[in-house]
């Protein structure tokens, strides 16, 4: 290793750095002609590889991405020029070897463009596509959103594009994914080895769809991205992932923010998926900002990101709102939500996740007042299920009810929902349980908990619904068990 | 790349449909069809008589079977199918969903493995 003075560890930790910052737009362009998501992931694979044996010998290159990107092309036109390329080894690419310039760049690029065959068929690429001769890889294009439209095709089914997104967006591990969705690991593997055959074999495209085509399909990317946030909310808010969450504020992206996370590279503790999700969201915001739900949906995760401090005891359990010590709330974090909030509430068209987030900010007020608005609350929610009357939102209707006119309305309405699937849904027993110790029907509490612990099987969420049950059987039977 | 719109749906005769019921149908086939045309990506259009009709061919046990029927009976009944020549499956989704059969029927969309086109066998392109 001599020359640079690079050890293999910081040339990995600067690789990891490039591969958080780029990883999705560098798959974006590779996958984009051919829509094969595997081949692209294979490719870029072997060129972190490589950058983690040619980097501490011959240095960082100047443009660490356009020489991921060079090798990784390579690595696929290669693949595609041999004429058997699927029983074949690829080829060496013979790149890389001379210095920190990208490897058979620009200057040495192979031949006129169309020299390549086309990898499918009789010569034409994805209609749109632009093809790897054609990317400036001085000035990487991003194509981030393009690919979330893909994960989140209606072609696609609808349990698999989060994991897709994560994954190809992302770069999670597959292994990382499937414990996370509580799957074990070679049936998720499984599940996007097929979402990936499909959108190469059906041919879906690599391009943003025309614009009320988009918009008809923005609320599938919106609920994919949705879908990492709510797998773990309520995870710590993870400090390294502020560089590249800040992207999407206006923070100076790509190659400048890589020189910052490098930095925080050596502290990189394990991020959450609802970290990725925000990731996701604030990229969405800075790529389609005239869109109010997309600044919603980021503002609902920037909110409820900034209490995942406060929402875990010392000891690890689960701590409710209401007891949450606010000066553990992330003011830095509550701020963007609320300029995200701003932003979609002047574009004039609400929507699911702009309520939802607006609920948040309302929560998030207590660190500022020290009280919470409930009647506020209450008519946000009632929008909400108005305009969704989704499990969660009646649950949570009930809850605020219960805050703002006592536990006998809310029991009431709850009641009078009348939703058949409440019965197996936690979180209406939970609710439940608590609206009936508030309202000192003890006995039926005791119950309600029991069902709601039954259908628990998170144990921080256990921890705190056994002590609540608990408390209930400690006090004196109230009037109504007498 | 050659998609196949598959039209499946019950047969008119099952469900109770007349000649008169299925009249305005045929018009916006009519239409459909023209409009698939003037677009330059139709490369065939079948609509199939009744699946009563089907005769089934078979020499998978080794002998020649004919038999008449066809050879799976299901509810929902293949009908017809457009065959369109068209860049990605965005573009085969929205004419699929123009389709006349779409409003009482299910349309599947089938990407082809490979065409016979131009006196040889070739992938898609």
């Amino acid at each position: 290793m001599a020359g640079t003075g690079l050890s293999t560890a910081e040339a990995r930790a600067r690789a990891e750095s490039v591969a958080r910052a780029s990883y999705g737009r560098l798959l974006a362009l590779l996958a984009a002609p051919t829509g094969d998501l595997q081949a692209a992931e294979d490719a870029l694979a072997d060129a972190f590889l490589r950058a983690l044996t040619t980097w501490p010998v011959s240095g960082i290159p100047e443009n660490p991405e356009a020489w991921l990107f060079t090798v990784s092309r390579n690595r696929q036109r290669d693949r595609y020029r041999s004429a058997a390329y699927r029983t074949s080894v690829p080829l060496e690419p013979d790149a890389g070897s001379s210095g920190a310039g990208p490897p058979g760049g620009t200057a040495r690029r192979t031949g006129p463009r169309g020299v390549v065959p086309s990898p499918v068929g009789s010569g034409s690429a994805l209609p749109g596509a632009v093809h790897w001769d054609e990317v400036d890889v001085e000035a990487i294009p991003d194509r981030r959103l393009a690919l979330l439209f893909v994960c989140a095709h209606p072609a696609i089914d609808p349990g698999v594009r989060t994991p897709l997104m994560l994954q190809v967006v992302l770069g999670v591990p597959s292994e990382r994914i499937a414990s996370a969705f509580a799957v074990p690991a070679p049936a998720m593997a499984q599940r996007l080895v097929r979402a990936k055959r499909r959108i190469r074999e059906a041919r879906i495209p690599f391009v943003l769809p025309d614009t009320t085509v988009l918009k008809q399909r923005l609320a599938a990317v919106l609920e994919a991205v949705y879908g990492a946030y709510a797998l773990d909310w309520r995870s710590p808010l993870p400090g390294a992932r502020r560089v590249r969450a800040g992207a999407g504020m206006g923070e100076p992206s790509g190659a400048d923010a890589g020189a910052h996370s490098q930095a925080d590279a050596d502290a990189d503790p394990p991020e959450s998926l609802a970290a990725e999700a925000l990731y996701l969201a604030t990229v969405l915001a800075e790529l389609l900002p005239d869109e109010p739900e997309v600044h919603g949906l980021a503002a609902l995760i920037c909110l409820s990101l900034a209490r995942g401090t406060a929402r875990t005891a010392s000891a690890g359990g689960f701590v409710p709102l209401a007891l949450q010590d606010t000066s553990l709330w992330d003011r830095e974090w509550i701020a963007r939500g609320e300029e995200h909030l701003r932003r979609a509430h002047s574009l004039g068209r609400i929507g699911r996740f702009q309520l939802e987030a607006a609920m948040q900010s309302v929560h998030c007020a207590r660190a500022r007042t020290g009280r919470t608005d409930w009647q506020a609350l209450l008519r946000l929610n009632e929008a909400l299920v108005a305009l969704m009357p989704t499990l969660g939102g009646i649950v949570s209707l009930a809850s605020t009810l219960g805050e703002a006119s006592g536990p006998d309305a809310a029991l009431s309405f709850l009641d009078a929902a009348n939703a058949p699937a409440l019965e197996d849904f936690q979180p209406a027993w939970a609710t439940r349980a608590h609206l009936l110790a508030e309202a000192g029907r003890a006995t039926e509490a005791a119950a309600a908990y029991g069902r709601a612990l039954a259908l628990t099987t998170d144990p921080a969420l256990r921890g705190f619904l056994e002590q609540a049950l608990e408390r209930l059987t400690a006090v004196p039977p109230s009037v109504d068990t007498v | 790349m050659r998609y196949s719109l598959l039209l499946n749906n019950p047969e008119p005769a099952d469900v109770g449909i007349t000649e008169e019921d299925m009249a305005p149908f045929r018009e916006a086939f009519d239409a459909y069809a023209k409009s698939l045309d003037a677009a330059g990506v139709l490369v065939a259009a079948e609509i199939l008589k009744p699946a009563e009709m089907t005769t089934t061919v078979t020499l998978r046990t080794g002998t020649l079977s004919i038999q008449d029927g066809p050879f799976a009976d299901t509810k929902e009944k293949l009908a017809g199918a457009f065959v369109i020549d068209v860049p990605d499956l965005d573009a085969a989704l929205a004419w699929a969903s123009k389709c006349p059969g779409a409003q009482y029927g299910v349309i599947e969309i089938r990407p082809s493995a490979i065409s016979f086109r131009e006196g040889q066998w070739q992938e898609p392109g």
